[in-house]
C-alpha cells in the first residue's frame, strides 16, 4: 500500500541572507498527521525553514510544494503575533475575517473550544499569561483550519504546566490529521511528542527520521539529549 | 481593509491616554506657536527720571517747545513709571520692577536750544544677554519713535517762526513789534519806492536791497518745505507682489492648524505601522491576508482622516474668534486633505523604518518640530547659504508645502493652492514609496 501524498514537499531548499547561507539544499516531505520536530543548535536555520514553509520568507533556490505549503499552512511564530489591546475573541474574529472564512463566527467558536480559552474570551491579551498568549498565537495559526501547522518554538517561554497543555492541544491536532512541524530546544519534548525529528546544523539537514533512530545513530547510549549532542559532535558541530 | 480600520479604531479607543496626548499636545504646541507669532511684544515697563525743571522750554527762534513734551512722547511708547531720582530708578531695575530706566537730564533744554550740540538722554538697564538684547531693541525703537515725535514738534515751531518772518503782521508774539512787515512783502514795497526814486546811487542801492530781499524771501519759503522733509526724509510705501495681504493673526491660525495636522498625522501613522511590527503581527498579515501596500494605505488613510477631522474642527473653532473667509471652505478642505495625506505618508515611512512604536514616536517628534520651525524662518534672517539649505530641507518635507497650501486656502496667499497641492502629492508618493521599502523586511 502506497503512503498518502505529502502535504509539503521540500526539494533543494536554499536560503541566503547576503553572503550567509542560512539553509543549504534541504529536502524532505511531510504527510498528514505527522508531528515533525525541527531541532538544531542556535543559528541552524530552524526559524528560516519554518518561515519559508509558511510563505513568510521566499527561498533563494529550491522548491516548496504541496497542498499544505505556503499560504495554506497555519503559522505561529516564536513571539506571539497577537494584538495586545484586543481581547482573545477580537483577535480571533479579526483574523477569521481577514482569512475571508465563510463563517468567521463558527471558526472563532471552534478555536475557543479547541484552545480552552473560552473562559478568557473577552479578556484583553495584555492581561493574559504567556501560556495563554501562546495558545492564542497557535489558535490564530489554526483559524483557517490548515492541513499543516508550523510552530516556531511554541513552548520556549512557558512553565512545565503550560508546556504540557500546549502539547495536549498539538497532539490532538495531529491525531485529527493535521501535520504539525515545530522547532524546539526542549529535546525531551521531541522524544515524548514528535513522530519524527529533522536535525539541522549550519543550514544543512543532518538527520531525518524517528527520534529513536537518532539515539541509535548516536550509539544507542543515554537519553535523547545526550544522543543529540553526540550526533552533532560526530558530525563536527 | 475595513477590518483593519475597525481594529485600529478599537485599539485607539482603548489607548485613551495616548489619544489624549495625541490631541492635546499638538493643539497646545500649535496655540503656543500661534500666539507667539500673532502677538507683538508688549510695551516695556520703563522708569522715567525727568530731571528738567517743570515748565522748561526749548527756544526755536521766537517759538518755544516744552521739554515735558519729550517725556510725553516717550510715555506713549513704553509703560512708564515716573521715579524722582536716578538712584531710585537703578533700585527699581535691580529689583525687577522695571525693565530699564531713561534719565532726561537737567541741561537737555539748553543743549537743544544752543543749536550746536545734541541733547542726550541716559538709558539704564541690566539682566542677562537675552534680556539686555531685548531691552536694547525695545528701547531703541521706543526712543526712536519719541525722538521722531519730538522732532516733529520742533519742526512745527521752526516752521511757525519762519512763517512769522515771511508774513509779518500782528502775530501777538511776546516781544514782537506790532503790524510787523513780513519778508514776503518787502520786495513789492521796495519796488514801489524804487519807482519813485530818480536814477542815481540811492536808487541803485535800493535795487540791490530789493534783489536781496526777493532772494531771501524765496529761500526762506523753500526752507519751510525742506523742514518738513528733514524729520522723516523718506516715507515708506509698501506693495505686495503676489497674493493678498495676510493679516498676522490669520497666518498664525494657519500655522497653528498646520502644526496640529502634522503632529497628529505623523505620530498616528508612524505609531500605527510600527505597532504592527512591534506586536509581531506584520508577518502574519503579510502572508497574504493584506498586501503591504494595502496595509500602508490603510494606516495612511486612518491617520489622514483623524488629523483632517481634528484640523478642520480646529479651524472651525478658531474661526469663531478670528475672522476667516467662510466662502473659502472648499479650499480649506482641499488643503487639509492633501496636507494630511502628505504628513501621513511621512508618518508611515517613519513607522516602517523605525520598527518599534517608541522609536517611531521619538523620530516623529525629532523630525517634525524642527521642520515646522525651519519652514517659518523668513528669508533674509539668516545667511544666504543657510537659507538655501533650509529651503531644500523644507521642500523635501511636507510642512512648508502644507503651510503654503493652507495659507493659500485660508488667506488667498501666494503660491496658489494648485502648486502646493501638486507639491504635497509628490511628497505623498515619495514617502509612500520609502515606507514600502521600509516594509520589505517583516521582522
Amino acid at each position: 500500500m502506497s503512503s498518502p501524498a505529502p502535504l509539503i514537499s521540500v526539494k533543494g531548499l536554499t536560503k541566503r541572507f547576503g553572503q550567509r547561507e542560512a539553509l543549504r539544499d534541504v529536502g524532505f516531505d511531510v504527510r498528514s498527521g505527522e508531528l515533525v520536530a525541527i531541532v538544531g543548535p542556535n543559528g541552524a536555520g530552524k526559524t528560516t525553514l519554518l518561515s519559508i514553509l509558511a510563505g513568510v520568507l521566499q527561498a533563494s533556490a529550491g522548491t516548496v510544494s504541496g497542498s499544505g505549503s505556503g499560504r495554506a499552512a497555519g503559522w505561529a511564530p516564536q513571539q506571539p503575533a497577537v494584538y495586545l489591546k484586543l481581547s482573545v475573541f477580537e483577535n480571533l474574529r479579526l483574523f477569521a475575517r481577514l482569512e475571508r472564512l465563510a463563517d468567521p463566527q463558527a471558526a472563532v467558536e471552534r478555536m475557543l473550544d479547541q484552545t480552552g480559552l473560552r473562559a478568557r474570551a473577552h479578556e484583553r491579551v495584555e492581561r493574559l499569561s504567556g501560556g495563554n498568549r501562546q495558545r492564542l498565537n497557535v489558535a490564530l495559526g489554526l483559524i483557517a483550519d490548515p492541513p499543516v501547522l508550523a510552530l516556531d518554538e511554541p513552548t520556549s517561554a512557558l512553565d512545565p504546566g503550560q508546556r504540557e497543555r500546549v502539547w495536549e492541544f498539538v497532539g490532538a491536532l495531529a491525531r485529527a490529521g493535521t501535520a504539525v512541524l515545530f522547532s524546539t530546544h526542549h529535546l525531551g519534548e521531541v522524544r515524548r511528542h514528535a513522530s519524527r525529528a529533522i536535525v539541522l546544523a549550519d543550514g544543512e539537514l543532518l538527520f531525518d527520521g524517528a527520534p529513536a533512530q537518532l539515539v541509535a545513530a548516536a550509539g544507542g547510549e543515554g537519553d535523547f539529549e545526550s544522543a543529540f549532542v553526540a550526533f552533532l559532535k560526530a558530525r563536527g558541530h | 481593509m475595513r477590518w483593519l480600520f475597525q481594529k485600529d479604531l478599537l485599539i485607539l479607543r482603548r489607548s485613551r491616554l495616548l489619544v489624549g496626548i495625541l490631541i492635546v499636545y499638538p493643539i497646545a504646541i500649535a496655540l503656543l506657536i500661534g500666539l507667539a507669532i500673532s502677538r507683538s511684544p508688549g510695551k516695556p515697563k520703563v522708569a522715567i527720571v525727568d530731571e528738567t525743571p517743570p515748565g522748561q522750554t526749548i527756544a526755536v527762534g521766537s517759538e518755544h517747545v516744552l521739554v515735558s513734551r519729550y517725556a510725553e512722547q516717550l510715555f506713549s511708547q513704553v509703560q512708564p513709571v515716573s521715579v524722582p531720582a536716578r538712584e531710585q530708578a537703578i533700585a527699581d531695575i535691580e529689583s525687577g520692577r522695571v525693565l530699564a530706566a531713561v534719565v532726561i537730564p537737567r541741561d537737555i533744554a539748553a543743549l537743544v536750544s544752543s543749536g550746536v550740540s545734541q541733547g542726550s538722554v541716559e538709558v539704564l538697564y541690566n539682566g542677562n544677554a537675552l534680556e539686555q538684547s531685548l531691552v536694547r531693541s525695545q528701547l531703541n525703537s521706543a526712543l526712536a519713535q519719541a525722538n521722531l515725535g519730538f522732532s516733529e514738534q520742533l519742526q512745527r515751531a521752526a516752521a511757525q517762526a519762519i512763517g512769522v518772518l515771511l508774513q509779518g503782521g500782528n502775530l501777538g508774539i511776546l516781544g514782537g513789534p506790532p503790524n510787523m512787515v513780513g519778508l514776503d512783502q518787502i520786495p513789492a514795497e521796495l519796488r514801489a519806492l524804487i519807482a519813485r526814486q530818480p536814477h542815481g546811487a540811492d536808487r541803485s542801492t535800493l535795487e540791490r536791497i530789493e534783489a536781496f530781499a526777493s532772494f531771501a524771501a524765496q529761500n526762506l519759503g523753500l526752507s519751510r518745505s525742506v523742514l518738513s522733509t528733514v524729520g522723516q526724509p523718506i516715507r515708506v510705501k509698501s506693495t505686495l507682489i503676489q497674493g493678498r495681504r495676510t493679516p498676522l493673526n490669520t497666518f498664525a491660525v494657519v500655522v497653528a492648524v498646520s502644526v496640529s495636522l502634522m503632529f497628529v498625522c505623523v505620530l498616528l501613522a508612524a505609531g500605527g505601522v510600527a505597532l504592527e511590527r512591534e506586536e509581531h503581527v506584520l508577518a502574519r498579515l503579510a502572508r497574504g491576508l493584506v498586501t503591504r501596500e494595502g496595509l500602508l494605505a490603510q494606516k495612511l488613510l486612518l491617520a489622514a482622516c483623524a488629523a483632517f477631522a481634528l484640523a478642520l474642527a480646529m479651524l472651525a473653532g478658531i474661526g469663531a474668534f478670528v475672522s476667516l473667509d467662510a466662502s473659502r471652505v472648499g479650499q480649506w478642505l482641499v488643503a487639509l486633505a492633501f496636507g494630511a495625506l502628505a504628513f501621513a505618508a511621512l508618518g508611515v515611512a517613519i513607522g516602517a523604518l523605525a520598527r518599534e512604536v517608541r522609536a517611531a514616536s521619538l523620530l516623529a517628534f525629532l523630525l517634525s518640530l524642527p521642520l515646522a520651525f525651519l519652514a517659518l524662518v523668513p528669508s533674509g534672517s539668516v545667511a544666504r547659504g543657510l537659507y538655501d539649505a533650509i529651503g531644500v530641507i523644507s521642500f523635501a518635507f511636507p510642512f512648508k508645502a502644507a503651510l503654503q497650501a493652507l495659507d493659500a486656502a485660508v488667506n488667498g496667499a501666494s503660491p496658489g493652492l494648485g502648486v502646493s497641492v501638486a507639491h504635497l502629492l509628490g511628497l505623498t508618493a515619495l514617502f509612500g514609496a520609502l515606507a514600502r521599502v521600509g516594509l520589505r523586511r517583516l521582522d
